[in-house]
């Protein structure tokens, strides 16, 4: 359904875009805000539809952090290892979030519920350490709060 | 009577919070005198001042009361508020050493109200550009003023507008740099968030001041609601005719546009950035030629840092010589810090330059958590170096901190106890600046990968004396041989930890001990006797059946099967277990 309506988005995109300089970044940004992630099949159209060669869209993809290749989880689960959570211990953070839900960093659980990242700092040091999931931010976190922070977002789910 | 509002804070930390309590005194007390109506009551969650006891904070006249005891309350009420008498036993005398100067629109004003902004002296300094003054007056101005780029390098401005102004082109532009991407800073993202109009402000002064038509925001997308704010401000600003053609009625037209940062640590230089903007790889370039000359589009280009836009306005409308009261001889104006690490109160900071890094972290961060000692402190995020304790008193400015290896960068300020390992501190800053190299230049893409092993062998208990001159011999060759800034200075951790801690560095090599605990690899854990109650709870809790002993006997772990998780240390109720 969501695909249908980005196809039909991607040429009013490519519209708004086409005439200024230095569009394909921004392109790629409402792309990856519909997808989170940017679709093979999206960039083979883009290509098309701006007339610049994939390999310039995959080249710029593939050098920024916040272009993803894969899709991500329901629920992205992203740990601050900025200078100051990181003084705060966020790798035990981390640690526990890798413990409870058997992935890795940049992995995503089987059921797809949750995907781990560890980003650079979110720009709230003065919370540290600080975790987000989704576009809330969890300050101050425990080790022992994880269990309990990631369980309400599976019984949100029941 | 005009209405007035008390806020009420117990600042002490220490003891149960009392606020409570107070909050019905006083509430009973105004309603005993029936002044309920004209009063607000507030209990906030912060009112600037720690372990000052139970403080009131009375609005409009803004007096402030610490150390307040229950019988008080009467006083304050009858005194006070219904005869504007001020007690001075009570009094808070402010000694503040911050200046708020860039933030002091921030959490005063509705960021997202253009009216507000203005009402607090906005868009005063371009109507005053606009109609009273000529391109190389602003220059002139900002020459007086001394202010210098706060992005890190620390260039005089002036001299950049210069350039770009005597260019001579029909196309120019403005770039505001809000890639702060400095794990441990977000100035910027406050004063976007908080102030946006002020930036705006900075970014049409400065497009009158070069001949230039076109501005960019470029702004991290990690910061959507800075995003949200600048778009709201650049479209109340071009409804206003603040933006547009023929702005204020003059012949100059100007507008703004926002591009998105995507992550990448390099973008914040300001070659990269142009080549972002341009929508391709964020790769530097060579310099010269500089961007005044060959910038964006190959036209001339300024680009300027967020807190240095929202110097702007406050610099033209106070006049130079004002701006340039404040500081020391080479370093004007205030710089904001974000202060965080291990100190008590964390948190952005605005502070004259000059002052001593002392200051900042004692009187104004309240000193280090837990009263430990402080070991050092890191400036300018991964870039910059650390400095040891005991150059606690250098006043802060842009020389002194270079003379010691450090920088001031974007104002990252991290303060360092003697739980970090300083060795896990470097290895960690250039961690991030291995990921975030571009890979164009050998120096830095080789060079610092080179780096991180031998500190990832150090810390794994194989390192070699030999090591130590590696790190220097490698550190020095990307320094010179680096294409731009983050190569250039990604060694600076790894520099300035073996120029003042060189004695860690061989703690790890030597005696293969890591005296903060943090890398594993050199961590021994120890069960003390003398302090071992003999409970079982170190037993009970270890992943890997290290602890071998009973309830009887005592304990002991089995240093061939401990995995170091430190899972008996952090279980342990009286301390027994020992780290070495």
């Amino acid at each position: 359904m969501k695909k249908d309506r980005l196809q039909a988005d991607l040429e009013g995109l490519v519209r708004k875009w086409k005439d200024k300089r230095g569009n394909l970044i921004m392109i790629l940004h409402s792309v990856e805000n519909i997808y989170g992630y940017v679709p093979r099949d999206t960039s083979l159209k883009l290509s098309r539809l701006l007339d610049v060669p994939l390999a310039r869209i995959y080249e710029v993809i593939t050098f920024y952090n916040y272009f993803k290749l894969e899709p991500p989880g329901k629920h992205n689960v992203s740990v601050c290892m900025g200078t100051a959570c990181y003084l705060r211990d966020a790798a035990s953070l981390i640690e526990e979030i890798e413990k409870i839900l058997h992935i890795k960093e940049g992995q995503t659980t089987k059921d797809e519920m949750f995907h781990l990242d560890v980003v650079r700092c979110l720009g709230c040091c003065g919370l540290a350490p600080v975790m987000m999931i989704d576009e809330k931010v969890y300050g101050k976190v425990k080790k022992n709060e994880v269990v309990d922070i990631l369980s309400k977002y599976v019984k949100e789910e029941e | 009577m005009e209405k007035k509002i008390i806020y009420l804070r117990d600042t002490d930390s220490a003891q149960q919070d009392r606020i409570n309590d107070f909050f019905t005194l006083f509430s009973n007390e105004l309603r005993d005198t029936n002044l309920i109506e004209q009063v607000q009551l507030v209990k906030i969650a912060d009112i600037g001042l720690y372990e000052k006891g139970v403080t009131v904070k009375i609005l409009p006249e803004n007096i402030v009361y610490i150390g307040i005891k229950n019988n008080d309350v009467k006083k304050i009420i009858e005194e006070t508020i219904k005869n504007n008498k001020i007690i001075k036993e009570l009094l808070y005398e402010k000694k503040s050493k911050q200046i708020r100067a860039v933030l002091k629109n921030c959490g005063y004003i509705d960021p997202e109200s253009m009216e507000d902004y203005i009402a607090a002296g906005g868009y005063k300094a371009l109507v005053k550009v606009l109609t009273e003054m000529k391109p190389e007056n602003v220059i002139d101005e900002l020459k007086k003023s001394g202010l210098r780029g706060r992005g890190g390098a620390g260039y005089p401005t002036w001299m950049k507008w210069n350039f770009a102004r005597g260019m001579n082109s029909l196309e120019k532009y403005v770039i505001c740099n809000g890639d702060e991407g400095d794990p441990g800073a977000y100035m910027d993202r406050s004063v976007l968030e908080g102030d946006p109009h002020s930036v705006l402000e900075g970014m049409i002064i400065a497009g009158y001041t070069i001949g230039s038509s076109k501005g960019f925001f470029y702004i991290r997308a990690e910061y959507p609601l800075a995003v949200e704010r600048v778009q709201k401000a650049i479209d109340q600003a071009a409804a206003a005719g603040l933006l547009g053609s023929n702005i204020l009625g003059s012949n100059f037209n100007f507008e703004l546009e926002i591009r998105l940062g995507a992550g990448a640590f390099v973008c914040g230089e300001e070659t990269a950035l142009i080549a972002s903007i341009e929508g391709k790889r964020g790769t530097p370039h060579p310099r010269p030629p500089y961007p005044s000359v060959k910038g964006l589009w190959d036209k001339p280009t300024i680009i300027n840092n967020v807190e240095t836009l929202a110097n702007i306005p406050q610099l033209i409308a106070g006049g130079g010589a004002k701006f340039a009261s404040i500081g020391t001889e080479k370093s004007k104006g205030t710089k904001v810090f974000a202060l965080t690490g291990k100190v008590k109160n964390s948190g952005l900071v605005e502070v004259p330059m000059g002052i001593t890094l002392r200051e900042i972290i004692f009187d104004i961060g309240g000193g280090i958590l837990g009263n430990r000692d402080i070991k050092a402190i890191q400036t300018g995020g991964p870039s910059g170096g650390v400095i040891p304790r005991e150059f606690l008193d250098t006043p802060v400015d842009y020389e002194n901190l270079g003379k010691l290896g450090s920088i001031m960068g974007s104002g990252g300020m991290i303060a360092i106890d003697d739980t970090d390992c300083l060795v896990d501190l470097a290895k960690f800053y250039l961690k991030f600046c291995v990921d975030e190299s571009c890979g164009k230049c050998a120096p830095c893409r080789l060079g610092g990968y080179q780096l991180l092993r031998i500190l990832e062998k150090i810390s794994e208990g194989n390192g070699e004396l030999e090591d130590l001159n590696k790190l220097k011999k490698i550190s020095y060759a990307m320094q010179k041989a680096s294409l731009c800034g983050l190569g250039q200075s990604a060694s600076n951790p790894v520099f300035s930890t073996i120029k003042y801690f060189e004695e860690e560095y061989r703690q790890h090599i030597v005696n293969k001990r890591c005296l903060a605990g943090k890398c594993k690899a050199l961590v021994y854990f120890k069960i003390l006797p003398q302090k071992c109650k003999k409970c079982g709870l170190c037993m009970k809790n270890c992943p890997s059946n290290a602890i071998l002993g009973s309830r009887e006997a005592g304990y002991v772990i089995d240093p061939q099967k401990c995995i170091k998780c430190g899972a008996c240390f952090d279980i342990c109720k009286f301390k027994a277990v020992m780290k070495e």
